[in-house]
């Protein structure tokens, strides 16, 4: 209990539990669009372009003579993840190379770039170890105010115009024919996850991002049937995973986010085990209508039919 | 001249534009040239079947009609309204279309429940968030296509012919003047295509447009006033319904080809081939 107290009064730690749980709120709900549209490794893709951007914000940064030089890091991973994004968007809807071939060039072409351009500006790639496996106990002031408004924005967007993009990445083909512009809410989808992936780079890593927008949808979808209700329980699951994940490395020194991803993976473990047995209810009805055949049945076969009927009532 | 006459007369000069006008419509997906120069007009009131053998592009037609594919030449207007690439038909009334696919498309990879997949019906044009009372309407068409008591089901439970349904109450949320309808009974029991004729009759004396593509009439033909015949991407017939032909005139007979030649690359030269596709019997 007072262990509990000292991290809860720690300046660090307040500002790392702040920044988990809105890693923990934000992923899930972008993650849930994206397994969707059935592009799970969106996030990864984006993750890796992103270290790209870090990468550049340092040379710029290294350039202007900025103290700390990797004072432009965040703000170019930012930019990256989000022309990043789109372009995968630009390379989709031209429909010349398929979304995993165009995610796979940007995976190899993300990581090349950053270990390319920090060593350009005078780094090494263990510079870009922090981004890739996060660093959540040096979260700044002004890291956090970033984290705060892009998460904002994310969740005004991903929670404000749910029945749209849902519309949009359920059947894109209906919502064309409906009129609405699809189009720009693909990009939409593309840029909210392109910020979601920079939030979330402090706290888990870009190596790991993706983990927490796809884990948790996963685990909910285990339990739920709905799309709303799943986006919610990812959230849910998603904040109760970065808060104690990040509780955990209080005390014991190991990586925050990998402890966060592995505690993630254990719950959607424990879930799928036990998940049969929970949802496993009678159902109040029927599943098979009562309808007539198109055929007409001899007499002892339509009496089969009846007591069939009888059986499932 | 009386009051009744004038506005008749008043009711004619509003309407009297086509509720789908379709001129000079050529579709090339790589090197097939799919549609062929069509010229389609659907006046208001109207129920017309789209007929044709597979690949004979009704699809692609109906595809190009409500802006899935872009045509490679030709214009399509839409409730008077052009229908253009890029800033895709921002003034088409779009509130008033409904367009019922073929089947279910893959779906997403989240379970979404019915009530979630008909609200989608209600987003249209400019429209992104759900209306007022959005759960009433969404009941209500499910209850039209005899689905109320499956509203909180998850639709990639419930089976083949009810998945159709569900997408019909889709576009029917929106309450169109235009429906646009795309095999809407394919591989459907007798009874259910009953049932669905029913539905529609009604809709028609409420003054709904109806463009249907079919095999065959079916339960259907008693509402169908006209009938367009595609064949090799060109309209062959326009006019009165034909008649069925005699071999797949059998009581019961039903079509159920698997329909996989959309995009008019597989087309089915050989009648065995057809004919044993014929016996095919869709899950």
């Amino acid at each position: 209990m007072i262990m509990l107290m000292l991290m809860l009064t720690d300046p660090f730690m307040q500002r790392a539990l702040l920044a988990a749980l809105l890693v923990g709120v934000t992923a899930p709900v972008v993650g849930t669009y994206l397994v969707q549209r059935k592009l799970s490794l969106l996030g990864d893709g984006i993750g890796h372009v992103a270290l790209t951007g870090v990468a550049l914000g340092w040379l710029v940064g290294a350039g202007m003579g900025l103290t700390p030089n990797d004072a432009l890091a965040v703000p170019g991973a930012v930019v990256a993840a989000v022309v990043g994004s789109v372009l995968i968007e630009v390379v989709r809807r031209r429909g010349r190379t398929s979304g995993d071939l165009a995610l796979a060039i940007m995976f190899y072409g993300g990581i090349a770039g950053g270990v390319l351009l920090i060593g350009i500006a005078g780094g090494s790639s263990g510079n870009l170890m922090q981004y890739l496996f996060g660093s959540i106990s040096t979260v700044s002031d002004a890291d956090l105010w970033l984290t705060v408004v892009l998460s904002v924005v994310v969740l005004a967007i991903g929670v404000g115009l749910r029945h749209a993009l849902f519309s949009v990445s359920h059947d894109e083909e209906f919502a064309i024919a409906s009129g609405l512009p699809v189009w720009a809410l693909n990009v939409v989808v593309a840029v909210v996850s392109a910020l979601t992936v920079t939030v979330a780079m402090r706290v888990v890593g870009l190596l790991l991002v993706s983990a927490l927008m796809i884990v948790p949808v996963a685990i909910a979808q285990q339990v739920t049937h709905a799309f709303g209700r799943t986006m919610l329980t990812a959230c849910v699951v998603g904040v109760v995973v970065c808060l104690s994940g990040l509780t955990i490395t209080y005390w014991y020194n190991v990586s925050p986010g990998a402890t966060i991803v592995v505690l993630a993976i254990a719950v959607y473990a424990v879930v799928s085990l036990l998940a049969p047995l929970l949802t496993r209810r009678r159902p109040a009805y029927d599943p098979h209508p009562d309808l007539p055949d198109d055929v007409d049945l001899p007499a002892d076969a339509a009496e089969r039919a009846v007591a069939a009927a009888k059986e499932c009532r | 001249m009386t009051d009744t006459e004038m506005t008749d007369t008043e009711q004619v000069t509003e309407t009297s534009e086509p509720v789908i006008e379709a001129r000079g419509l050529h579709f090339r997906a790589g090197a097939s040239h799919i549609l062929r120069g069509i010229d389609l007009i659907v006046e208001q009131g109207e129920v017309v079947a789209l007929l044709g053998a597979n690949g004979s592009g009704k699809s692609t037609l109906v595809r190009s009609l409500v802006g899935i594919n872009t045509p490679s030449e030709g214009t399509v207007r839409l409730l008077g309204e052009p229908l253009r690439a890029g800033r895709r038909g921002a003034t088409v009334d779009w509130g008033r279309i409904g367009y019922v696919p073929q089947r279910a498309g893959a779906g997403g990879g989240i379970p979404s429940t019915a009530q979630e997949v008909v609200a989608s019906g209600l987003l249209h044009g400019r429209r992104l968030r759900l209306p007022r009372g959005w759960r009433d309407q969404v009941e209500a068409a499910l209850e039209q296509v005899g689905l109320a008591d499956r509203v909180h089901d998850p639709v990639h439970l419930l089976s083949g012919g009810q998945q159709q349904r569900v997408l019909i109450a889709r576009a029917l949320v929106r309450e169109p003047d235009l429906l646009v309808l795309d095999e809407p009974v394919a591989g459907v029991d007798v009874a259910s295509q009953e049932a669905f004729a029913t539905t529609m009759r009604r809709l028609v004396d409420g003054g709904l447009t109806v463009l249907v593509v079919l095999h065959e009439l079916g339960e259907l033909a008693p509402l169908v006033s006209r009938a367009v015949v595609l064949r090799h991407g060109k309209v062959v017939h326009d006019g009165a319904p034909p008649p069925a032909r005699h071999d797949h005139d059998r009581a019961g007979h039903q079509h159920q080809h698997p329909h996989t030649g959309d995009n008019g690359n597989r087309v089915l030269l050989d009648t065995a081939e057809s004919r044993a596709l014929d016996l095919e019997v869709r899950p």
